[in-house]
């Protein structure tokens, strides 16, 4: 089993783990960091996929991709504390 | 001339800057911006028309690289539609949000909207869907709030963690596909895919994805406190253009990419859910007791509708039959586009007049708001399937498939599903046109009411009476693996 | 050669064109909303002269739009068209002016005139369509005009009333549209020829009557055969003149006429019997016709009675049609001509006496024959047609409809049927008669609005139901004349069997 593969594996696992708590539970920050990890899952398999063999340099776009899914899941993860944000807001009113 | 493709994107996205530096002039900027971002389509839609599918590498780096915008005859009927929509609910929401204090806010937000469907119809790269497609759900995910209540808070929360989930998935589905192809360019892909646990894995996800998106049963129920909470002009294109995006691509990966990976087994699936969006959808539509849940819910089997004709496309031999059909799912995923938003408008104008939206104290609507009742009319007609809207020739279609092919199970679905909506659609009638005084006195025509009611006409009128042209427009691809 | 594309667009746009804009006139209008409507009918009948000439010298009217592959929308006049297109012409100009009477001085007249204008245009467009699927179109097209109207008064009762009437026409039409889908599909259009396509085409049998029975149970639901006739004696909560229109015209016709058009031009009458689909039709339109008549026997209410009545009359049309023969099919086609201008009569009187003495039941109408001569003398001239006795129209249908079933060698089963038939007919019309004109008044009338009036009624109430008598007589007096209803059944069945 190569380096890679086991890279690309653990972000499966991350990923499926992910998926089972955003679903099952239900307060939004667990959920949220829930999703988080998935992301986390994601990206862990784009980079591994990077991987081309010892002797050749490393793809650089997975890793452009990454970066820009990064960009994403913060900004989607800031927004929704915005919103969790107000609406409790709403609640202590 | 192919750089015509960057102005459907641009422009709308230019004018969102704009409105986000100069706020109090965001309502002008924002008509004006949807209207010229209409110009821009019609520009590149006469073009696809007259010399068929258009490519654009950006910065001129070519695909494989780089990333290619493309035009075939889908995307530009998806644009069309898109466009033709969002100008009407925007002059509606300069009246709408005419006093409202998060008007700039809302005008940034509609003409980054817009900007994300755009750029989705005329992606021609898989990653570049999933940042549209993100850029999409958070956009709408904003406006969806924007009514300010507890409950489209809530709602929005709601509709943001699962359409990330969604995203996730599809994203990892695209990691397989650059494993497994070394590509992210959906012409070359169309013609690299083949039959294979990558691919099978692949296109699972990336379905999955969006089928939370479309909000496909039992997936939708996220749907409908979204889509009723929002403010008016905002459910209108959540539940018309935002649910059709997300059913855009999976037609585009099933029917252009993994054509050869798809099966009848996961089509039918995919059909049964279809099927009982369509009885469950119309059923709790029946049984709403508020105008815009009962919207949603239809929204809902409207879109289980749309899924009943893969088991179908996937059982058809290519060719004419098949092109048929299709064009008939594009027809009816336009039809009611137009009819979902003309009914949510309406919507809105009986909601800000009343005060409310409970049905049952709708007494009195045809009397005070005749434009409006009417739209209501007309917009059900379509929502039902009677001649002469483009939902009617669909449904046609969709039945002369039925018999083609042999899948009796959907008939029996189709028939209670029209009765249903049939049912849903008269009740309201009804109420609306029973005396009462639910709606306050009579006033002239609003500016408010117009948007609607020619949305309406266009669902029932024209795209009954011309909907050839889509059966013209859908057979020219831009992919390989084609649709046609 | 362009006036052959243009003529029946023309005459569909003639109430389409007034219904629209009149639905944009203000309430108070009433006088320009009179005058649209009746240009709008002028204007049709103008067209339909220049059509039924046309038609009968053999000239080809057609017009054809695609609207989606293999979908085409065909205007198409032939005989039988023609036919049905000049039926409610007529009287929807008579109907209009009795409206405009009627409805003086009530709420919502734009609505009601505007949807009553696209109801003919609907109807228009059922005699002119080409094919089946222009055919479906028009059908729906039907349901949603007439159902506002049924609703008008937007009373409880109204209001139920046309929940009723929507529920069993949807269902009717989703019959029809499924029928019509899979016959479309197996054959690749269903254009409706002279003398039948399906004969020709080759089709396994049992599809074929599956098909068969889903397009009658479709088209029965509006011309209200048993058991599907549930709906029309809760639509009579409409205004009389939507009541006239919906049972001389409308609605009803537009069932029979769908059952003709499948019979005779989609399946071609001697294979329908060769499938063995037409002894059923039969059956189904003898138990009508008994059935119907035996209920209306046992209305006190006056319209309810005429509903029942219209139950039976209306499947004459189907018997004529089921029977094959060349004299029976005559008999049913002038039927349809008949029993609408006779029908039409007797729901402009029960109108006009509730109008003018808010006599609603049979048991209120002694002694109404001196108070209100001109239409009790027209509502006898309707009655007894519909008994079938001469010289009044009623009785040339009743006469073919008999000499067709010997000449079928039926006699043994629609012969007992029409003649008990007429039995119960004269059972339920004849004690009316009797009452209006031979009883004196024994109870007080139960809402007199016309009490110290010197005439009866105001001249747009009382001419239309004298004129649509007048017509009931003629037609039957001069049946044999040129351009007849008679003589041009006789056309037709001549055109049917022609092959």
């Amino acid at each position: 089993m190569t380096q890679a593969l086991i890279y690309a594996l653990t972000g499966a696992v991350l990923f499926m783990l992910g998926v089972r708590a955003t679903l099952l539970r239900d307060a939004l920050l667990p959920r949220l960091l829930a999703l988080n990890v998935c992301g986390a899952g994601v990206f862990l398999i784009f980079v591994s996929l990077a991987y081309r063999g010892d002797s050749l340099p490393v793809d650089p776009v997975p890793h452009a991709l990454v970066l820009t899914g990064l960009v994403v899941a913060i900004s989607a993860t800031a927004l929704a504390l915005a919103l969790n944000r107000r609406l409790r807001e709403m609640a202590d009113e | 001339m192919n750089n015509l493709l960057i102005w459907p994107v641009a422009v709308p996205l230019l004018s969102a800057l704009l409105a986000l530096l100069w706020p109090r002039r965001s309502t002008w900027i924002g008509v004006l911006g949807t209207a010229l971002s209409l110009l821009a389509v019609v520009l590149v839609s006469r073009q696809v028309i007259e010399s068929g599918a258009i490519e654009l590498a950006l910065g001129g780096w070519s695909p494989g690289l780089g990333i290619a915008l493309r035009a075939d005859g889908l995307s530009v009927l998806m644009l069309l539609m898109s466009t033709l929509v969002s100008m009407a609910v925007a002059v509606y929401a300069s009246v709408y949000f005419s006093r409202s204090e998060r008007r700039s806010e809302f005008w940034v937000l509609w003409l980054l909207l817009i900007t994300a469907l755009h750029a989705l119809f005329l992606s021609g790269d898989l990653f570049n869907l999933y940042v549209t497609l993100e850029l999409l759900g958070l956009s709408a995910v904003v406006l969806a709030c924007l009514g300010g209540s507890r409950e489209s808070l809530q709602a929005a929360l709601n509709y943001l963690v699962l359409g990330l989930l969604g995203s996730m998935a599809f994203l990892i589905g695209v990691a397989l596909i650059y494993a497994g192809y070394g590509t992210l360019d959906m012409a070359a892909l169309a013609v690299a895919i083949e039959s294979g646990p990558t691919a099978w894995l692949a296109l699972s996800l990336m379905t999955g994805g969006l089928l939370i998106k479309s909000a496909l049963f039992p997936l939708h129920f996220w749907l409908p406190p979204a889509h009723s909470n929002a403010p008016a002009p905002v459910s209108a294109v959540l539940s018309a253009l935002v649910v059709k995006a997300a059913l855009y691509l999976i037609l585009r990966l099933w029917l252009a990419l993994f054509d050869e990976v798809v099966t009848q087994t996961a089509a039918l699936i995919l059909g049964l859910l279809g099927g009982i969006a369509v009885l469950w959808g119309s059923w709790a539509a029946l049984q709403a007791e508020r105008l815009k849940l009962m919207a949603a819910y239809s929204t809902v089997a409207q879109v289980g509708y749309l899924f009943l004709f893969l088991p179908l496309l996937a059982a058809l031999p290519e060719g004419t039959t098949r092109d048929v059909a299709l064009g008939a799912l594009v027809l009816l995923a336009l039809t009611h586009g137009f009819a979902k938003s003309a009914f949510f408008l309406a919507a809105g104008v009986i909601m800000q007049r009343a005060g409310h939206d409970r049905i049952a104290e709708l007494g009195g609507t045809a009397r005070a708001l005749p434009v409006t009742a009417f739209t209501l009319a007309l917009a059900g007609v379509a929502l039902i399937g009677l001649p002469p809207s483009g939902s009617f020739l669909a449904k046609w279609q969709l039945l002369s498939s039925v018999f083609i092919t042999g899948q009796w199970i959907w008939l029996p679905v189709i028939a209670i599903g029209t009765l249903l909506a049939g049912a849903y659609t008269f009740r309201l009638l009804g109420y609306a046109f029973a005396p009462g005084e639910g709606v306050g006195p009579s006033l002239s025509v609003g500016r408010e009411e117009i948007p609607a009611v020619l949305l309406a006409l266009v669902a029932t009128l024209v795209l009954g009476f011309w909907a050839s042209a889509v059966w013209e427009l859908v057979p020219i691809s831009a992919y390989a693996g084609g649709e046609g | 050669m362009a006036m052959s594309v243009w003529l029946p667009v023309g005459i569909l746009l003639s109430s389409l064109i007034p219904g629209v804009l009149i639905f944009f006139q203000p309430e108070e209008r009433h006088r320009l909303r009179t005058w649209l409507n009746l240009l709008g009918a002028v204007i049709k009948l103008l067209l339909v002269g220049m059509l039924i000439w046309g038609v009968f010298h053999e000239q080809v009217f057609e017009t054809r739009w695609t609207m989606a592959p293999g979908l085409e929308f065909v205007l198409h006049a032939d005989a039988l068209s023609v036919l049905f297109v000049s039926l409610s012409t007529l009287l929807w100009l008579v109907t209009t002016i009795y409206a405009v009477g009627y409805l003086e001085q009530t709420p919502h007249r734009s609505r009601f005139f505007g949807f009553f204008s696209l109801c003919v245009t609907a109807t228009v467009g059922l005699a002119l369509a080409g094919n089946l699927f222009t055919f479906v179109v028009f059908y729906e097209l039907l349901t949603l005009a007439t159902y506002p109207l049924i609703a008008h008064k937007g009373s409880p009762e109204a209001l139920r009333g046309a929940r009723i009437y929507l529920r069993y026409t949807l269902f009717g039409g989703l019959l029809l549209m499924i029928g019509a889908v899979w016959l479309h599909t197996l054959t690749g259009g269903v254009e409706f020829v002279e003398g039948g396509i399906l004969q020709y085409a080759n089709l396994d049998q049992s599809t074929l009557r599956w098909i068969f029975l889903l397009l009658i149970v479709g088209l029965g639901v509006k011309a209200a055969l048993v058991p599907l006739h549930g709906w029309l004696p809760q639509a009579m909560v409409a205004p009389a003149p939507v009541s006239a229109l919906l049972h001389a015209v409308a609605v009803v016709k537009a069932g029979a006429f769908g059952i003709v058009r499948v019979i005779y031009d989609v399946y071609g009458v001697e294979f329908a019997a060769e499938l063995g689909v037409l002894t059923l039709l039969g059956a189904v339109a003898a138990i009508t016709i008994i059935y119907g008549s035996l209920k209306a026997l046992s209305q006190d209410h006056l319209k309810k009675r005429l509903a029942y009545s219209t139950v039976s009359q209306v499947s004459y049309i189907v018997l004529g049609t089921a029977i094959v023969g060349p004299l029976a099919t005559i008999g049913g086609l002038v039927h349809l001509v008949h029993q609408g201008v006779m029908k039409i009569t007797l729901f402009f009187a029960a109108g006009n006496y509730a109008e003018a003495l808010g006599i609603h039941r049979v048991s209120e109408m002694d002694g109404v024959g001196r108070r209100m001569p001109g239409t009790t003398l027209a509502f006898t001239i309707g009655a007894l047609g519909m008994i079938g006795i001469p010289p009044v129209a009623g009785f040339i249908s009743k006469w073919y409809l008999g000499l067709g079933a010997v000449e079928a060698g039926a006699a043994a089963w629609v012969l007992p049927v029409l003649i008990a038939s007429s039995l119960l007919n004269a059972a339920y019309f004849l004690p009316i008669l009797y009452r209006a004109w031979f009883k004196s008044q024994s109870t007080p009338w139960p809402a007199d609005k016309t009490a110290g009036c010197t005439r009866e009624l105001p001249d747009a109430l009382l001419w239309p139901p004298l004129t649509t008598a007048a017509m009931a007589l003629l037609i039957g007096l001069l049946a044999a004349a040129p351009y007849s209803p008679l003589e041009w059944a006789e056309l037709i069945a001549g055109r049917e069997y022609r092959q």
